[in-house]
């Protein structure tokens, strides 16, 4: 089942007289379940391509497709909802609110979803024990390690139970041993729940853990390969 | 600090629009029971001339006003309905070993009508009292308090100025005049006996005020007319001539007063609404400043699916609740500022509910219409900008 298409997708921003094509035409069908690496060398487009796949932003022309909904037609305030509902960010920064519980902030995305309190609680707390942290509910931001401030906005990502998660660069500020629990994490959410997880990395080993990965160079689309074959294709090269 | 700053503004408007609204209804209502107090429908002829700037007594002529006068005004102004001569003045008072100064009012009987003002124990005076000028008085309230340590003041004997007078009543209890002070402090005997044998003075009949009631509210315009126009003609002033009396109206004293206790009304209305918009604008600049700092909280918010209200209410809410606590805060400070003007300047003054209330609103309506501003700034960020900011 086919759960993001993007047809022709460009994106151009325009710097004085000069335009700059962040991206370039690109068009990818994901699939429902999919683990898609996104990778390239910094400035090729991936995250202008994450932020317009994570409803955050529009493309100059093109389209986008989520669940057979042409996103491009949608009002601010519907896409916020699309965000709410279906949509799970995890980014290079954590982007905690701070001054609040590890809770609190797992249970934001249901205050914009009007979720009784009694069960935003419920499930705020399964949420943190799926990503296992268990008794850190009452932690605040800066009480957590890096791993687990990142686990605590992965709880916030899949709370709402949304099919997809974006995760731009989500291993880019841990050390190699979270990295790796984290990664850990975004497979069992993948194998166990289905989540679709579409991440955005430059580090080879990270890229292992995804499925298929498609790369990005000057805003073109230069290569979509399982995983297997892109990694072979890079030892021979 | 910033925003105890902030709230500073708000404070002092809440607090002057209860010291305000304190000062009004309670300025008010005294001023309604004074009017009440002072009987209705009432005016007050004096000798001299109003017109012409200063009083203008009869100086080396005759006294302008007598008991003539009053006779003639209850006999023939149609539109009056009672008269109360007054010839006043201080006297010590002495019952027993105590002895109090006191205001002494040479009256008819006609006062207890025209002042609203009835007898509490005893009988009031009569027409055989003035006829007769017998030596009888009425006290008021305060004088038997300071005379008379419970014991019942009908029928002793007390002396104003050595001369024996039997009291025979006294009179109901009354309070504060319009001026502030106390109308129980009197004592009224017949007019006939003051001029012979407290006040006499080089003209017999004299009285230094007329005191008149008109039918009603209505008639008080065409008493006042009435009254004028037969004292012109009782003291032959030519039509081009200054009057040597002159008639107020009770009505327009007591709307001088309020119009007094309205300017500070109205002065305390000016400060409030400034300090509210100060306060106003102080808050709109700290939620400026909160919605840069917190751009990227925004952004979060924003990604994980806050809608444009949502975003916009949590702005409000916040200038709301900085608003409220200013409001609490101000309500306490113009609780106590309102104690303070009751204390400094002698005015009653009422803190309601209701205005309690209406600070709360009114702190709250500039909290939700200076907070929509940077809540609105807020609401239209770019969520990709917003999460990128620094
Ligand atoms: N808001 C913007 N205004 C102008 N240029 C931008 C903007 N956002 C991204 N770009 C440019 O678009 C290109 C792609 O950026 P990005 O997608 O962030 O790359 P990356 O692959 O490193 O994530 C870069 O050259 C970047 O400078
Ligand atoms: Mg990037």
């Amino acid at each position: 089942m086919v759960l993001i298409e993007a047809r022709d997708i460009s994106k151009i921003y325009q710097l004085g007289d000069t335009e700059l094509r962040a991206l370039d035409r690109v068009s990818v069908i994901i699939e429902k379940g999919e683990f898609l690496a996104i990778m390239g060398p910094s400035g090729s487009g991936k995250s202008t391509f994450m932020n317009i796949v994570g409803c955050l932003d529009i493309p100059t022309s093109g389209q986008y497709l989520l669940e057979e909904v042409d996103v491009g037609k949608l009002t601010r305030d519907e896409l916020a909802h699309i965000r709410n509902q279906k949509l799970g960010f995890v980014f290079q920064g954590f982007n905690l609110l701070p001054r609040t519980s590890a809770l609190e902030n797992v249970q934001l995305p249901m205050l914009y979803n009007s979720v009784p309190l009694k069960e935003r609680n419920e499930k705020a707390i399964a949420a943190l024990k799926t990503v296992g942290l268990e008794g850190r509910e009452h932690h605040h931001p800066n009480q957590l390690s890096g791993g687990q401030q990142q686990r605590v906005a992965i709880a916030r990502a899949i709370v709402n139970q949304v099919p997809v998660i974006l995760a731009d660069e989500p291993t880019g500020n841990l050390d190699t041993h979270t990295s790796i629990e984290i990664m850990e994490l975004f497979q069992k959410l993948n194998v166990e729940a289905g989540i679709t997880i579409i991440l955005v990395t430059h580090e080879p080993d990270i890229a292992t853990y995804s499925r298929r990965i498609i790369r990005f160079l000057d805003g073109h689309l230069v290569s979509d390969k399982p995983t297997i074959e892109d990694q072979k294709g890079l030892r021979k090269g | 600090m910033r925003s105890a700053l902030t709230m500073l503004g708000i404070i002092i408007g809440v607090g002057a629009v209860i010291a305000m609204l304190a000062v009004g209804t309670g300025a008010s209502r005294k001023i309604a029971e004074q009017t009440a107090s002072m009987g209705s429908n009432l005016l007050i002829v004096l000798p001299g001339s109003q017109t012409s700037g200063g009083i203008r007594t009869g100086f080396g002529g005759q006294p302008t006003l007598t008991l003539n006068d009053a006779e003639a005004i209850e006999k023939e102004c149609p539109a009056v309905q009672d008269v109360a001569p007054i010839l006043n003045g201080t006297a010590q008072i002495v019952y027993g070993n105590l002895n109090w100064s006191t205001r002494v009012s040479g009256t008819t009987l006609g006062i207890i009508r025209v002042r609203d003002w009835p007898i509490a124990t005893g009988r009031s005076l009569t027409d055989e009292d003035v006829r007769s000028a017998t030596k009888v008085a009425l006290l008021g309230q305060t004088v038997v308090d300071n005379l008379f340590g419970g014991i019942d003041p009908v029928d002793q004997i007390v002396r104003i100025k050595k001369i024996p007078f039997r009291v025979i009543g006294v009179m109901e209890k009354k309070g504060q005049s319009v001026m502030g002070d106390d109308q129980d402090d009197a004592v009224f005997v017949p007019v006939t006996t003051a001029q012979k044998k407290l006040f006499g003075t080089t003209f017999p009949g004299m009285v230094r005020q007329i005191m008149v009631k008109a039918r009603s509210a209505e008639d008080l315009d065409s008493a006042e007319r009435q009254v004028t126009s037969l004292l012109k003609q009782r003291h032959r002033i030519g039509p081009k001539k200054d009057d040597d009396f002159s008639v107020r109206n009770l009505t327009q004293m007591m709307q001088a007063a309020e119009e007094q206790t309205q300017i500070m009304t109205i002065l305390l209305g000016a400060i409030a609404s400034v300090s509210l918009l100060v306060g106003g604008i102080g808050i709109m600049n700290i939620m400026l400043v909160s919605v840069t700092e917190r751009t990227r909280e925004i952004g979060i918010r924003m990604a994980i699916g806050a809608k444009t209200w949502d975003i916009r209410l949590q702005f409000i809410m916040e200038a709301v609740i900085l608003s409220l606590i200013g409001g609490v805060i101000g309500l306490t400070a113009g609780i106590t500022g309102s104690s303070v003007i009751s204390m400094m300047a002698g005015w009653p003054t009422e803190v309601s509910l209701m205005s309690a209330l209406l600070a709360f609103v009114f702190s709250g309506v500039v909290g939700i219409f200076f907070g929509f501003y940077p809540a609105y700034k807020a609401s239209l960020l770019n969520p990709i900008d917003a999460l990128r900011y620094e």
